[in-house]
């Protein structure tokens, strides 16, 4: 992929978002890939963290947001807890989930209706409480 | 003495077993847990975007009536701990945000209460050594593997549990109790929490790497400290089945379960009926009941 680079770009309105909603500072990433390394659920993702970060700072908007990366974190904070640069990764993530949901044709990420039988019934309260509040505008 | 309790939404249904044995095991232990009048949901998550104010409601709201009642809170769900501790971190440090939350709510909270989850009031309020004396049932070198998770430790400046990267708090827990501590590579790793709604399949995979991480280590139990957890590592074991050919099945316990059998508890109120993998032929192996 041939992406041109210009002061513009890297200081796109979708990163401005990003990094209000999250409240971290994009720019201190140098891309170590500490993040991604220690994640548990990297081996699932289209993107590991870093790159997410790094497609963001480009004003790769559309490409990010059409990734799994951030519907799949766990919030566990392994990342956050490891990087060197401080950046609370897990809050980008979830600011990535936010621009999402907050649009207004509310793009929810699960579909309660799809649910297959007896999972409702199987699964505890609190992983509906805390996935619903997640995935859902 | 006697402590505040917040039991959370599943400690009365799916998580029974972790509740009753808690409240049994410390009254043998000389305190009681007083339920938290008029309690609610603490939200399951602790809000990351920076502003969400509204989600810090239920926590700040159980933190305010738990302050008109005592001075320390404790929990026994992981998640619950970290979304309260949390939110009392934040409602102690940013005067901005408390100012609004309170005058939200009509009350006047400040962040000064102490959140204790029930692992740290055994150790700084009871002490383990205190434990060990009162323990009637060793527990025989059982190769208990004490797994953490996240919500416990992370973010440590927050939760100051214990080290973020080397805990051995659970460890020395166990080992009051006459267990053999498991140290295993993956028992600071997430089991995939939330996403068994959302990405069943990969919080599968989570707590396959986690149990087979332990079994490797020689352990012959997993211990918990939280109902998500227990649902990912323990309820899921059925699901890991269909998808790794070569898992073997191990059983997972709530940390106070185990308690209740080295503290002398009849097994049958031990809520064992609850666990998906059954623990009873293991804990009869080692003569435990």
């Amino acid at each position: 992929m041939k992406i041109e680079l210009s002061r513009d770009k890297v200081h796109n309105e979708f990163a401005k978002k990003v990094e209000w909603i999250s409240g971290q500072n994009l720019f201190a990433c140098y891309q170590c890939g500490n993040c991604t390394a220690g994640c548990p659920v990297a081996f699932a993702m289209d993107l590991g963290p870093h790159e997410v970060i790094r497609y963001t700072l480009l004003g790769l908007e559309e490409e990010v947001l059409s990734v799994n990366t951030f519907w799949l974190c766990a919030s566990c904070l392994q990342c956050s807890s490891r990087c060197p640069k401080g950046i609370d990764i897990a809050r980008v993530m979830d600011a990535l989930r936010m621009v999402i949901l907050r649009k207004k044709e509310r793009r929810d990420y699960l579909q309660i209706s799809e649910f297959p039988e007896g999972f409702l019934e199987r699964v505890p309260q609190i992983a509906f409480i805390s996935g619903f509040r997640k995935f859902l505008s | 003495m006697n402590y505040l309790y917040f039991p959370g939404c599943t400690l009365y249904t799916k998580a029974k077993n972790f509740d009753q044995t808690a409240r049994n095991c410390s009254l043998l232990l000389g305190f009681e847990l007083i339920e938290l009048p008029n309690w609610t949901c603490c939200g399951a998550t602790f809000p990351l975007a920076t502003d969400n104010l509204m989600a810090l409601l239920p926590p700040a709201r159980i933190l305010a009536r738990a302050k008109e009642q005592g001075e320390i809170l404790t929990t026994l769900c992981a998640i619950c701990f970290n979304v309260i501790k949390r939110t009392n971190h934040l409602l102690q440090r940013d005067g901005e945000k408390r100012e609004k939350i309170n005058e939200f709510m009509e009350m006047n909270y400040l962040g000064d209460l102490k959140v204790l989850h029930y692992l740290e009031i055994l150790k700084q309020e009871i002490g383990f050594s205190t434990i060990k004396d009162k323990v009637k049932k060793p527990l025989n070198e059982l190769q208990a593997a004490p797994y953490y998770g996240c919500m416990l430790l992370r973010p440590f400046e927050e939760m100051g549990f214990d080290d973020k990267e080397r805990p051995t708090l659970f460890e020395e827990f166990l080992e009051s109790l006459g267990a053999k501590p498991v140290d295993f590579p993956y028992k600071i790793e997430c089991c995939g929490s939330f996403q068994s709604v959302g990405s069943p399949e990969v919080a599968t995979e989570c707590a396959y790497r986690i149990l087979t991480s332990a079994m490797k280590q020689g352990a012959e139990v997993v211990v918990s400290t939280c109902p998500l957890c227990t649902f990912n590592l323990d309820q899921k074991q059925s699901d890991i089945l269909k998808a790794h050919l070569d898992f073997k099945t191990i059983p997972v316990l709530y940390f106070t379960q185990l308690l209740g059998v080295a503290m002398g508890l009849d097994p049958r109120t031990l809520g064992f009926e609850q666990n998906a993998v059954d623990p009873i032929p293991l804990l009869k192996r080692k003569g435990l009941v």
